[in-house]
């Protein structure tokens, strides 16, 4: 390869004149979808291709793909331009999102190319969330398929209101405007729904580029736009500016003690010193003293711009709260319903605790009722117990501490969260806000004169959940009822929630799926918690074999306050043991979804308390708690001096 | 009044909140300092995000030992200018081994002097964030990169099983030894770049200008001889050439290109009419199909 010598020297006089002019330029977001073989990522190609973004050692480098991957004979692959990853290339799929970018004399442009292939669907997802635009793609031969109606669907969902629909491969239907007309009033007809505000079909083909950039003299019956031509023209500003104004804080800068600022990006509206805001959360009102820039303070900001405000008073504010326009403020709620796109391989359970994330606010969360599943292709409205992978839902959500937010028509900023797995830390879901409950509004605690201190104490104890978990037959039972036996002669107040028993009657509408079995554990845990605000011991003796659901049962109670003992018996023990008779039936297939053979067990990780009981009598695993218990200075049975229980 | 942003205040605007996002979400981010134009725009975006303050967060320099001398004094410079906490980390190991880029190739000297004293420098301080100059615009895998990418305890890449980055939500999340790889100009292009140095008047490295400097044509590049380490082959000269950088790494694998742009301005005119792309200038990439991608695996950056 030749060193390059720059072709001619610019003129330089003009270059900044130039660059004023490209610092005008709008910015349109957008991206590809459709099914897979659609021809989306070389529909990219060729734009990048026509509108000259492609380098000479690049396109060197293509022509060598293209004998070596291409699936376009002697012609180049534009698709190998971008499908970067090496598994896409040796597959010929689009397996992640691509961020590619072009301008015009009009326009600059950010294009997300996304996969077509159903099972990354959440890659097309993270894709139309910063999108505006959504050029979708079909193959002419194909017509509306399943995947089309999908993105369709989640580009809706995801807030875009403007389509192009491609149609796609039009040289291989001869240019038959029929074809072309009987794909569009399909489109229409399913979509009509979905809320775009609007859907500009073209006749295409990516391949030799015809309408894409320039017009193609063999659809001569087509006397719409180019795709290049729509994209440098549609409008698709949504006016955040003029929305009431929304200032989630990200971040508190203080560097020392004269200086408090408070660092976001302006979700909505526009601000000024001297404007009264009020934080979301607490009410608290205030005005805006300083807006504090690098090159200085500014006599104004507006959305999307990411500043520091200083205020006039010592309001309490951190990360996670929002400053708010007095006469419109957002809502403030712990109970609120959603639209759901699950990622996850895992599915969406409800009763189990997922972290909830909006852009600068963390809080727990569940969701409480899954109403229905939507079926992409018909819009029906399915009953569901799970959300599985790619799937759509839409269910009610509680948090664990309140949230400000707008509903997602309404702001695509305030109005959008993921949840997060707690263990694996996966991002398993991406929510958009559709109202808040009307019970979370009108219920609140109800605050008690006689507290948990007080009943504890007069107990001479402090509260605590025993929680056992281990498998069928391990002996939970046996060891709990002895255990309690021992407290209660030494004058503790106790009491035993058993998974046997509670199933008998709080929880005798649940099976032993997975979904029930959380809903199970959720129940007992709550009851619990209760029970500890009584002030009493708590012994909970449930197989409990998930470990997010140990673990949102210990988030429920106070610091310290729970304590996970690990009933630990080899399954080959249990079997063997079998005091039901339930490993029999199991083994033969006889009962389903059994704990320890066709069902998980995920055995703790941290317990607070491992009995190993293998050659042990259930009299020694008693000592041992004894033993754990007296180590934490049982003598200090009040709250106030701490230490033990 | 007109109150739409520019494409360069949008691009502004989300590389700042990047930033803060990450200050206000892990316990001990750092900022990797290249030293070339992109880290410098990176280093201005920082100071930008915190102000008054200083970047919560040290910058962490990977020596090669193979860089331009020229881009040694500027970091130094640029350290003692803006008061920030500069840290400096070499693979002595490789120091020990002389491993260099004319022996053993770009590949090993790349892997051992740079991915791997990343690595290094990273668990030796415990970083769980680390921000990078990477713009999608470069590479074909970085276009598939997210903003925040996730590494496991062994500092790799699993482009297969990305987390989904949606709006401007970012899950920061991770476990312990495990860690994240921020990009704050994901989005930003080359012309980008170069309008926003001029636009904020940021400093760079001079070698970015044009000037006569000694070089020698090899491999079809022409290569400064910053140092007596480059020997010459048979039939080697060493000319004096008007030239400069598009992109800066280590000297021996770092292309110049002949030109006369000595402003920023002609910078930007010549970029303009550009038929090649800036990797163009850089050996790694050229070694096998998918490089860049293979090395993100194993760590680099």
């Amino acid at each position: 390869m030749r060193h390059i010598m720059a072709e001619s020297r610019a003129p330089t006089d003009g270059i900044r004149d130039y660059l004023a002019v490209q610092e005008q330029k709008s910015l349109l977001r957008f991206l590809t979808c459709g099914s897979v073989d659609d021809g989306k990522s070389t529909l990219i190609g060729r734009l990048l291709s026509d509108t000259k973004q492609i380098f000479e050692d690049q396109l060197a480098a293509l022509e060598r793909d293209s004998r070596k991957h291409g699936t376009t004979g002697d012609d180049v692959d534009f698709a190998l331009l971008v499908d970067g990853l090496e598994a896409e290339r040796e597959q010929g799929i689009t397996i992640d999102v691509a961020y590619r970018f072009f301008a015009t004399p009009k326009r600059k442009f950010i294009v997300a190319d996304t996969p077509g292939h159903e099972q990354y669907t959440r890659n097309m997802a993270t894709g139309a969330s910063t999108a505006d635009l959504a050029i979708v793609l079909i193959d002419a031969r194909q017509g509306v398929l399943r995947q089309t109606r999908r993105h369709s669907i989640i580009a809706s969902l995801l807030g875009i209101r403007h389509i192009v629909l491609a149609v796609n491969k039009i040289d291989l239907v001869g240019f038959d405007r029929a074809v072309f007309e009987r794909i569009t009033e399909d489109y229409r007809q399913f979509s009509h729904k979905l809320g775009f505000e609007t859907i500009v079909p073209i006749p295409m083909s990516a391949r030799y580029g015809d309408n894409v950039t320039s017009r193609s003299d063999k659809t001569e019956w087509y006397s719409g736009p180019t795709l290049i031509e729509h994209l440098e023209t549609v409008s698709v500003d949504e006016a955040v500016v003029e929305l009431p104004f929304r200032f989630p804080v990200q971040y508190v800068n203080r560097p020392n003690l004269d200086f408090r600022g408070f660092a976001g990006t302006i979700a909505s509206g526009s601000i000024s010193p001297g404007d009264e805001v009020v934080v979301a959360k607490s009410g608290k009102s205030s005005h805006v003293r300083r807006i504090v820039s690098h090159g200085g303070d500014l006599s104004q900001a507006v959305a999307g711009q990411a500043i520091t405000l200083v205020l006039d008073d010592e309001v309490e504010v951190s990360r996670g709260n929002m400053l708010v326009s007095p006469s419109a403020r957002p809502q403030v709620a712990d109970q609120f319903a959603a639209n759901i796109v699950w990622f996850n391989e895992h599915a969406l359970l409800p009763g189990r605790s997922y972290i909830l994330r909006t852009e600068t606010d963390q809080t727990g969360a569940t969701v409480t009722d899954l109403k229905y599943r939507v079926n992409v292709n018909d819009f029906a409205h399915e009953a569901a117990k799970s959300l599985e992978m790619n799937e759509v839902g839409i269910c009610n959500i509680s948090t664990r501490a309140p949230i400000a937010f707008d509903t997602f028509a309404e702001n695509r900023s305030t109005g959008a969260f993921i949840l997060i797995d707690r263990i694996t830390n996966a991002t398993v879901g991406a929510g958009m806000i559709l109202h808040s409950l009307r019970r979370a509004e009108n219920i609140h605690w109800q605050s008690l004169d006689v507290g948990k201190h007080g009943r504890a104490d007069m107990k001479n104890q402090r509260p605590a959940v025993f929680w056992f978990t281990g498998l069928s037959g391990s002996g939970k039972s046996t060891i709990a009822n002895l255990f309690e036996k021992k407290l209660f002669a030494t004058g503790r107040h106790t009491y035993i929630l058993d998974g046997d028993n509670v199933r008998h009657g709080l929880n005798r509408d649940l099976g032993f799926t997975d979904v029930d079995r959380v809903e199970n554990i959720r129940r007992v845990a709550e009851v619990a918690r209760l029970m500890a605000d009584a002030g009493l011991i708590v012994i909970v003796s449930f197989i409990s074999p998930f470990s997010a659901e140990r673990r949102m049962a210990r988030e429920l109670m106070a610091d310290g306050e729970f304590i996970e003992v690990f009933v630990d018996t080899p399954f080959e023990e249990c079997a063997r043991r079998d005091p039901k008779g339930l490993y029999a039936r199991a083994l033969n297939g006889e009962i389903k979804n059994f704990t320890g053979v066709d069902s998980p067990y995920e055995t703790p990780e941290k317990p607070e308390i491992h009995l190993k009981t293998l050659g042990k009598s259930a009299e020694e695993m008693v000592e041992a708690l004894e033993l754990w218990l007296d180590e934490r200075d049982i003598a200090d049975n009040q709250y106030d001096s701490g230490g033990g229980i | 009044m007109n109150i739409a942003l520019t494409h360069l205040q949008r691009l502004e605007a989300e590389s700042i909140h990047i930033f803060r996002e990450v200050a206000a979400t892990f316990a001990k981010p750092v900022m990797l300092y290249s030293v070339g134009k992109d880290s410098s725009v990176l280093m201005h975006l920082a100071m930008k995000a915190f102000y008054p303050a200083k970047p919560p967060f040290p910058f962490l320099n990977v020596d090669t030992t193979w860089k331009f001398r020229e881009m040694i004094a500027f970091r130094d410079q640029m350290a003692q200018k803006l008061g920030f906490d500069l840290l400096v980390h070499v693979n002595e190991d490789g120091v020990r081994d002389n491993i260099n880029p004319f022996d053993h190739g770009s590949n090993t000297h790349t892997h051992v002097m740079k991915t791997v004293a990343l690595r290094q420098a990273l668990d030796k301080y415990g970083f769980d964030a680390a921000f990078g100059g990477a713009r999608r615009d470069e590479e074909k895998s970085r276009a598939k990169e997210r903003i925040f990418s996730f590494r496991n305890a062994q500092h790799t890449w699993d482009p297969k099983n990305q987390r989904p980055e949606m709006w401007k939500i970012f899950n920061t999340r991770i476990a312990t030894g495990e860690s994240i790889r921020v990009f704050p100009l994901s989005n930003w292009t080359e012309l980008d770049i170069w309008q926003y140095i001029l636009q904020e008047d940021i400093p760079i490295v001079p070698l970015y200008f044009a000037k006569q400097r000694p070089v020698v044509e090899r491999d079809g590049m022409l290569i400064l001889k910053d140092d007596d380490r480059m020997q010459l082959r048979v039939g080697e000269t060493v000319e004096n050439r008007l030239v400069r950088f598009r992109t800066l790494g280590c000297y021996p694998l770092t292309g110049a290109i002949e030109s006369d742009a000595d402003t920023l301005e002609a910078i930007v005119g010549e970029m303009l009419t550009a038929r090649t792309s800036e990797r163009q200038g850089r050996l790694i990439d050229r070694d096998e199909a998918g490089s860049m991608e293979k090395k993100k695996r194993e760590g680099y950056f």
